[in-house]
């Protein structure tokens, strides 16, 4: 969807020809999410069926084929800035299903989950901190995509790139603080476990915190040995 | 959707040339109190800053990220363990001597700037090297330079009240590492701050320890770590993780948590 309407947001622009389209997408986007020439000409054959976009009459027999927005596409292009973008079914989290089944299934180590998890989320941040403080580098395509793919010299969209890998960045940061939240919550529902007497406390222990998979004796709080 | 892989970090193993550490923490360990109500605010963390080094330390609050600070800064001392600081064993001096020691090696950053708001930029960057003996004339010259370095020579004889926080932030960056001071030491520095000012302070915090400081960060902020070469992170005074190189792995095993299996029942 989001290669649909960024596309015709491109053509509100003037026509363009399909690998002009990609160009302009990956440099716009700091080459980081790559279109293939074949899904550009896929996208734009069927705007073209919906009636959106229209093939240019061609000048030239040796010139690629060159599409403008027909007036509905106009309007469609136009109404993509106004309207928020819809959020939709949440996508399928494998981080969150994860921990969802962590802290219910019995035997599991939801803390070291946690801790593994924030220290590889922590490299990924330092990754594109890295890539952030070096600034674009046009000779090494933009974001790299780890393909050798290289996006398009497009000048004066810094700023863009710049944007898109704070996106990321902030996507980042709030894994990290919701795997602090979730490691701030099991300590407090083992810590309301261990205050429970150990008849009625052992069972709602282990499925508030899913790290004893059998009932133990309460074992001495960690603070308590300092 | 994304199909971002970012290159991978670059592999820094301890090499023989590599500068020799300006912090060294082997094992340091602060105990407040003794008996059954002793309190292991830091337990036995290993740690190393080399100049052009950055490393940001994450916790929850009450993980000892303080403590270390304070360690680092030779404002405490270890009950066991060692902490070196510019190749001296922090130990082997009496408070004259950690003062001292400070004065030469270490400066401060804070959340909230602790700027003198009576006194100007330069005049907030001078006054240690002042403090330190030097006259008011070299003093100015040195402060003037190390406004530069953060990008302030321009605003020296303005006030703190008459600056945005980042700019305060930047004074503050300036002051810590005037004169011969390599190792800074930032709590929270960009804590006070908006999002784009917090990144303009790390940027000049960077910048500086890429000119060869050697700066402990401590933060809550995941973004702000992101600007360190590592992070560790604290939990009960101990560090338990790091994302940083494989010579480390060791520390980690020697510091990782005991198990409620061993010995607990």
């Amino acid at each position: 969807m989001s290669i649909r309407q960024a596309m015709l947001a491109l053509l509100d622009t003037g026509p363009m020809h399909g690998y002009q389209l990609r160009q302009e997408f990956e440099g716009r986007t700091g080459g980081t999410w790559p279109l293939n020439i074949g899904q550009a000409y896929t996208t734009l054959q069927r705007l073209q069926r919906d009636g959106l976009v229209e093939p240019l009459p061609s000048t030239s027999s040796d010139e690629p084929e060159r599409f403008q927005l027909t007036d509905s596409g106009r309007t469609e292009a136009r109404a993509w800035w106004h309207a928020p973008v819809e959020r939709g079914a949440p996508a399928r989290d494998e981080l969150a299903i994860k921990l969802a089944l962590a802290v219910t299934l019995p035997g599991v180590d939801v803390e070291a989950i946690v801790r593994v998890q924030r220290t590889e989320s922590m490299r990924a941040l330092q990754d594109y901190t890295r890539l952030k403080r070096r600034g674009p580098d046009r000779t090494a395509g933009g974001v790299p995509d780890g393909s050798g793919h290289e996006s398009p010299d497009t000048g004066g969209s810094d700023l863009a790139w710049t944007l898109v890998l704070d996106a990321l960045i902030f996507q980042t940061e709030a894994e990290m603080r919701w795997l602090d939240h979730v490691e701030g919550r099991v300590l407090a529902a083992r810590t309301t476990a261990r205050r429970t007497p150990p008849s009625t406390g052992q069972t709602s222990a282990a499925a508030a915190t899913g790290s004893h998979a059998t009932p133990t004796p309460t074992p001495t709080p960690r603070k308590a040995r300092r | 959707m994304s199909t971002v892989a970012v290159e991978p970090s670059p592999a820094a193993p301890r090499e023989p040339t590599a500068p020799a550490a300006l912090l060294r923490l082997d094992r340091a360990t602060r105990v407040h109190g003794s008996g059954p109500t002793a309190v292991r605010a830091l337990d036995a963390v290993s740690l190393e800053v080399a100049p052009g080094e950055l490393v940001a330390v994450m916790g929850p609050s009450g993980s000892g990220k303080s403590t270390l600070l304070n360690l680092a800064g030779c404002l405490d001392t270890a009950t066991d363990g060692a902490v070196v600081v510019g190749g001296v064993d922090v130990a082997s001096l009496d408070a004259r001597g950690r003062a001292a020691l400070r004065r030469r090696h270490v400066g401060f950053v804070f959340q909230d700037f602790n700027l003198v708001p009576a006194l100007t930029a330069a005049e907030n960057v001078s006054l240690p090297r002042e403090l330190d003996g030097l006259g008011a004339r070299a003093a100015r010259r040195e402060a003037l330079d190390a406004l530069e370095t953060v990008g302030l020579a321009d605003l020296a004889d303005r006030f703190p009240d008459d600056m945005s926080g980042g700019q305060r932030q930047r004074v503050a960056i300036a002051r810590a590492l005037v004169g011969p001071r390599r190792l800074l030491l930032a709590d929270e520095p960009t804590g006070a701050l908006d999002s784009v000012s917090g990144e303009s302070v790390m940027r000049v915090l960077r910048d500086r320890v890429d000119a060869g400081a050697a700066g402990l960060l401590v933060t809550h902020d995941a973004r702000h770590a992101a600007w360190a070469d590592r992070t560790v992170f604290l939990k009960d005074g101990r560090l338990v993780d790091s994302t940083g190189r494989p010579a480390q792995a060791d520390d980690l095993l020697a510091a990782a948590p005991r198990t409620p299996q061993e010995g607990e029942r």
